[in-house]
Parts: structure tokens; sequence; C-alpha cells
């Protein structure tokens, strides 16, 4: 600039015309490649965004389908029914899947113990269930050959479903020679079919892909968030509402106030320690319990209700709280009555948002051993459970091909809830939302 | 403070529920332990819930040190019944339990798991030895790659520094990160094993002990290696989308995968099924479980499990746990601990 200063006013003028408009032409520009970065930017995010759930459909959509086989079983009267019996007690407890076996090598007669296993492992160690279930709803059939659809075996259903290449060197596949013979024969002859997995929305954890569902792990994650929503939502609201409007603003507020803050950024995997040494530890719950998860999980929530919360409470105007008071309500009047209904939707709001979060969460859960394999769907919250996350998790790490499916099928069912929830909490702000 | 005292209240209510609850004997097997025979004791669990009157047993992947952690940490319903481990308990952690009132513990050796070192199928098959893998891996190696040579920071770019026999591809090998139990082995069986190859080296056993396990077990932070996170499905993922890397994982892996990768041959051993259960391939380990007697009779079912899981249906040579990927011991060891699954006695160390 002191060159500038140097020079003649004369030569300046039409010197600084010039350099007023380039110097805005350059602003203009600068706000022209601002807006460029931030299209940019945002059409980013949303090509990831895009990719994700596109690999992720692409990886998923197929867990909601499963492959079945009709197989040819003869129902041997004197396997199932050895007393000559038959009433229902007996039929339910005849054991279908040798049954089954025997009737595939009697058919197909596999020579040595290797090419037995290799038939026998076409359709899924579940399929006796179905085979009992078929022979309990009609008992005439016993002594009699039936054909019966019963599900293929995991790699079976991933071969049907394209997953597995069949021009591939036979010691390079998964599915042999001999295998492949068979099931090309079957679908000749229309015995192979793919159906909608009911079983995935309605059975508990599995070893066996074809059999794995994610009832177990949605039952889990149910019982977690309805114990964190009883404990959160109540002392949440509660803590807001008396630090907002009754409390007085000295040290000691302003001190809880500074670690509510901190504890919202305190990282999940804390809480989950403090859970393993207060709950499990000195409490003695029990172990993998949602009653546990829940109340780690609330512990881990109640920051997000609390901020929430006050911010709710300190958006209602102060002239309803005047007016209110002009009318002689007490505070707690005012309170009850006015300001926190008013405040409701902002408050649900961010419960919601700190719920959501809780229900992806993994880390705190792991100290506390809802990281774990369970079979059976629990029943209450003091039952032995997982969550979804985890689910998905425990299926990311399995070596057999066919979780990876799964672990696909899984997320969608947990995306799918995730944005319920955020749709109800737009529904909820948008129905209550006032503007004064 | 009504938010830490209404806390309080709520705690201790939801507490004393809880309490009344547990109080009830629990009727679930809990199993803890290692995430590498998690696989395999999930499936028995998963049977033996389905097959036996018992309920189906709850089982963690904890890891093996974290599992007889908790084990050892004494005896009732709030700790564990079984444990699983892809390494032998160690000494100080059977004083631990000794010390907590778990008395009487029964080892159970259940089988083999390979540690393989694959890539993919589009490349060519390795042949390796683990003195290569060990010069390729290692934080440190002697200078010139020759015996007696001094300690220097790794300088093997490509696999052609390390043997002139190899290609001359890069190193790049994925594998799994310090926490995981897969890692300790491979370090112990490949890197170690490579290690003790070289005289000046192994002789530091004797002298400088701590010095040693550095050298063997340290691997290189320059790249080389690159840390993959647990999930050994990733790595297969990977090592797909760039054949010019190697993957270190289980042997489960590239049985379930055998279309996409291949196992190198390490020390003129393929890593199939037949050569870890005859004990020819070098890096593989033994996994076991550990039973809690005193809790026999008091949850129901665990002798029943224990049964179940050295069943010849599941652990034996022909059983479905071989198809999930367990090698099965040879027929002479298997059979002492069948009958140790009725007899179930103490260990001693």
């Amino acid at each position: 600039m002191s060159d500038t200063i140097a020079e003649t006013p004369t030569v300046m003028i039409p010197d600084q015309k010039d350099r007023i408009a380039r110097r805005l032409g350059r602003r203009h520009a600068a706000e022209k490649r601002f807006r460029i970065y931030g299209i940019v930017a945002i059409g980013f995010a949303l090509a990831m965004l895009a990719f994700l759930l596109t690999t992720i459909v692409w990886n998923g959509y197929s867990a909601f389908f499963k492959t079945y086989v009709q197989i040819e079983i003869h129902l041997k009267k004197d396997e199932i029914a050895p007393g000559g019996r038959i009433d229902r007690a007996v039929l339910a407890k005849a054991d279908y899947q040798t049954l089954l076996r025997e009737s595939l090598i009697e058919k197909y007669k596999p020579e040595g113990r290797r090419a037995r296993r290799r038939l026998t492992g076409l359709v899924s160690i579940g399929a006796g269930e179905y085979i009992r279930d078929f022979v309990l709803a009609n008992p005439s059939v016993v002594g009699t050959t039936q054909s019966i659809w019963v599900p293929a075996s995991a790699d079976i259903d991933q071969l049907v479903k394209g997953g597995i290449d069949r021009n591939l060197p036979e010691t390079s596949r998964r599915i042999k020679n001999d295998q492949l013979a068979i099931l090309t024969r079957w679908e000749k002859e229309g015995r192979v079919e793919t159906r909608f997995n009911t079983g995935f929305f309605t059975q508990g954890d599995s070893r066996e892909p074809e059999q794995a569902g994610i009832w177990g792990a949605l039952a889990g994650s149910f019982f977690t968030m309805i114990v964190t929503l009883l404990l959160a939502f109540p002392i949440g609201v509660a803590t807001a509402v008396y630090l907002e409007e009754f409390a007085p603003k000295n040290r000691a507020t302003d001190l809880i106030e500074v670690n509510i803050n901190n504890l919202a950024a305190v990282p999940s995997i804390v809480f989950g320690l403090l859970g393993l040494a207060v709950f499990l530890n000195f409490f003695e719950l029990p172990r993998s319990a949602p009653l546990v998860g829940g109340m780690v999980l609330a512990l881990m929530t109640l920051p997000t209700i609390i901020i929430s919360g006050r911010a709710a409470l300190k958006a209602v105007p102060p002239s309803i709280r005047e007016a209110a008071y002009g009318l002689g309500a007490s505070r707690l009047q005012v309170t009850t009555h006015h300001v926190l209904p008013l405040s409701m939707p902002g408050i649900m709001t961010g419960t919601i948002i700190g719920m959501a979060q809780a229900l992806g969460e993994t880390a705190p859960l792991l100290m506390i051993g809802m990281v774990a394999f369970v079979v059976d769907i629990p029943g209450g919250p003091t039952d032995a459970a997982t969550v979804m996350p985890v689910q998905i998790f425990l299926w990311a790490d399995s070596p057999e091909r066919a979780f990876v499916e799964k672990t696909s099928g899984g997320i969608i069912v947990l995306l799918a809830f995730l944005i319920t929830m955020n749709a109800l909490a737009i529904v909820l702000r948008k129905r209550f939302e006032r503007r004064w | 403070m009504l938010k830490k005292s209404s806390l309080m209240v709520a705690v201790a209510a939801v507490a004393l529920g809880g309490v009344t609850a547990e109080a009830v004997a629990r009727d679930k097997i809990r199993i803890v332990g290692s995430s590498t025979v998690y696989p395999f004791a999930t499936v028995v669990a998963e049977r033996f819930g389905k097959g036996s009157k018992f309920q189906t047993p709850v089982i963690e992947s904890t890891g093996s040190g974290g599992g007889l952690k908790l084990f050892c940490a004494g005896v009732g319903v709030n700790h564990p019944d079984i444990t699983n481990a892809s390494r032998r308990i160690k000494k100080s952690e059977f004083n631990n339990c000794q010390k907590n009132g778990v008395k009487g513990i029964t080892e159970f050796k259940i089988g083999y798991d390979g540690i393989v070192i694959a890539n993919s199928k589009k490349a060519k098959r390795l042949t390796l030895t683990r003195k290569d893998i060990f010069l390729a891996l290692a934080k440190v190696v002697p200078e010139g790659n020759k015996d007696g040579g001094k300690l220097i920071p790794n300088p093997n770019k490509t696999w052609k520094d390390v043997n002139p026999s190899l290609p001359a591809l890069k190193i790049e090998v994925l594998g799994p990160p310090p926490t995981s139990g897969t890692r300790d082995a491979f370090a112990e069986l490949a890197l170690e094993g490579g290690c003790k190859k070289f005289k000046s080296i192994a002789a530091l056993k004797k002298t400088d002990r701590k010095k040693y396990k550095a050298v063997c077990h340290g691997v290189r932070e320059d790249g080389a290696y690159v840390e993959a996170g647990e999930n050994d499905n990733l790595i297969v993922q990977k090592l797909e989308a760039n054949p010019d890397a190697l993957g270190v994982f289980g042997f489960s892996f590239l049985d379930q995968n055998s279309d996409k990768v291949q196992g190198s041959i390490v020390d003129g051993v393929t890593p199939t099924f037949e050569n870890i259960s005859a004990q020819k391939y070098p890096v593989s380990r033994s996994l076991f479980f550990y039973v809690k007697k005193a809790h026999i009779g008091q949850i129901p079912g665990i002798k029943e499990y224990v049964q179940a899981f050295m069943d010849a249906k599941a652990s034996g040579n022909d059983g479905y746990l071989g198809d999930k990927g367990l090698i099965p011991l040879p027929a002479g060891e298997y059979k002492k601990y069948q009958a140790a699954a009725k007899t179930l006695p103490d260990l001693k160390m």
C-alpha cells in the first residue's frame, strides 16, 4: 500500500475505479466459488450416502429371501412311532432330521462318508422341524411317502441366489460336483423355490445362517429401550425443569450445568465401565440383561435429554410466564400448566434423538456382557439378550459366507427402525410446534 | 442436586428388583472367552439347546485373557461356568483362580486352529518359510538378512529382498491388530518360529529374554503390515480387491472363501485340513475350554454340555465342528479328553 500513497491524485482516480471494479469482481467470484464448494460438499455427502445405501440394500435384500427344496421323504411308521401308537406327544418327539437323512441316502446312494455328508448337507439342519410341523398338522401321513418343502442349507441358498459361481473349478467351490448335479436335477423338476424369509423376522440368532433371525435382537433392543426411556425421560425432564425454572443461579448450579455438558461428550464406553463397576459388581445385577443395558444407556442419554429439555424450556417466551403469574398462578402451576406443555415438542424431539443414539450403541454394552450369542428370544428385561447393532457386529464377524447378506439385512432393519424414530420426532415437532 | 438424588433412588429401586430376580438360581450356562473358539462353542451350544431339555447357553466373546479373568473371579451364579481359550491357561491365571476360591478346574483341548497367510486366487500362490515371514514383517532384522548381522530397522521392501526365489512384489500384509489373540499366536508361531532360525538371535533368549521377545514378536510399523481390524471377512474382501497383498487370518475363513483366496505354503506345507490335523502345518495352535467344577450341580446342564462338546458327532474326526473349520485332535489325545468329559479330572499346574 505504501506506493499508492506516493502516487499523485490525478492518476489515482481512474486507477482506483478500475481496482474497485476488479476487487468487486473478485468478491463476486469468491462468493460464487464458496457456493460451488458448498454444493460440491453436499453433493459429495449425498453421493456417499447413496453409495452406502445402495451397497447395503444390494448386499442385504437377498437376506429377506430363502431357498426351499422339496424332498421326498418316507415317513417310516416304526421310526416315528416305535410303539405303534400315534399321538401328538410321540409325533413331536421323533427324530425327523435322521429320517430325512436316511431318505436322502436311500434315494441317491452316495458312496463313502464324505459323499454322504455332502448329500445330507444339501438341506438345513433345521429341516427336521419343518417335517415335524407337517406331520403334526396331518398325523395320517405317518407311514406314507410325502414330498415336503424344507429349507436348503446356507451354501445351497447362496448358490441358488447367485452368491457362489457354478462355473468355478470344483476345488475352489464349496458346493462339489455331486451336490451340484443333484441340485440341477431338483431345479429341472421344479423342486427348488425361493420364498420370503419370514424366519428372519421371527427367529433368534443361530450359527446356521439359514436359521438366523433378527427377532431376538429386536426384542432385546425393545426391552433395553423401554428401560432407558422409563429411567431417562422422567429424570431428565425433572432435572431440566428444576435447573431452568426453580434452581437459583449460583456457583453450584453453574457447576452442575458444566458437568452435564461435559457428560454429554464422554465416550460411551466409559458409561459401560461405570455400569460394570456399579450395576454388576456392586449391585450384583445379572450380566447380559436388558435391564442393566437400559440403565447404562439411560445414563448416557440423560445429558442429551437435559440439554435439549432446557433449550426447549428456554424457548417458551417470558410473556406466557408473566401472564400466568399475573393471574395468580403459583410457580409450580406456571410450570406444569403452561411452560412444560408448551415445551413438550422440543423435549420429545430431544428424547427421541437421544433414544435413537442409544439404539445404535454397542460399546458400553460390551462391558456388561450384552455382546453375546443368545439363541432364545428374551421374554423380559432380566433375561439374557443382545441388541440389534451387536447382532449385526456378531454376524459381520462370522466366517460363514451367507452371513454377509444377513449383516446387510440386519443393517436394513436397524436403519428402518432409526428412520421411523426420527420421522416420529419430526412429526411430533411439526404437529405441536408453535410460533411465537 | 435433584438429578443426583432422584437418580440414586431410581438406581436403588431398580437394583432391589434386580437382586431379588438374581437370587433365583440361574438356569442357563454362561460361557465367556476366546473369540477364536466362539464360532465353535456357539454351534455346540445351539445344538445342545435344541436337542436337550436344557436351555441354550449364553456365550460371550471376550477374548482368552478377558474370559479367564472373569472365570477366575469367583464361584457363584454371577460368575461364568466355562471359559474358552485359544491358548493354555497361564500359571498366574491359575493361581488367581485358586486365590478366588475357584479350586476345581477341568481342562479340555478341543482341536486346532490354523493361521494362514493367504492371497487372492488371481495371483500366484506363494511358497514361504517362517524365516521369510519374519524377515518380511519383523520390526528389526539382522543386517543383510544374514545370521549374526547387526539388528537394524527392517529395510526389506519386496518379497524378493527377503528371499531371491520369491517374486518382486511389494510387501503388503493385512492382519489383525495387537489386541487380537490371532495376532499373538501369529507372532509366537510364525515370527518367532522364523526368528529362532538366526542363531545370533536365538542366543539372546538365554542372555536377554526381554530383548529376544521384543525382536521376535515386534511387527514393523512402516506400512508393510497393515492392521486391518478384527474382522477377518474384511481382510478377505480386501485381498480380492488387491491381488498383490497378503492377509493373515484363521483357517475357517480360508475354508469358507476357498473360491476367492488361497493359503501360502509355509515351510513346504499347504494349509489344509489334513495337514493341520496331522500337525504338519507349522502355524497352528490348540484351542481349549475350562470348566468350573463347583458349578456342576448348581447350574443345570454343564456336564451334559461338556459331553455334547466332546462327543464324536461334534469335535470328532467327522464331526459337525469340522464343517465349521475346527481341526480335530489326533485320535489318542481325543480319547483322553473324551474320557475327561466323564471323570472331570482337576487341572494341576
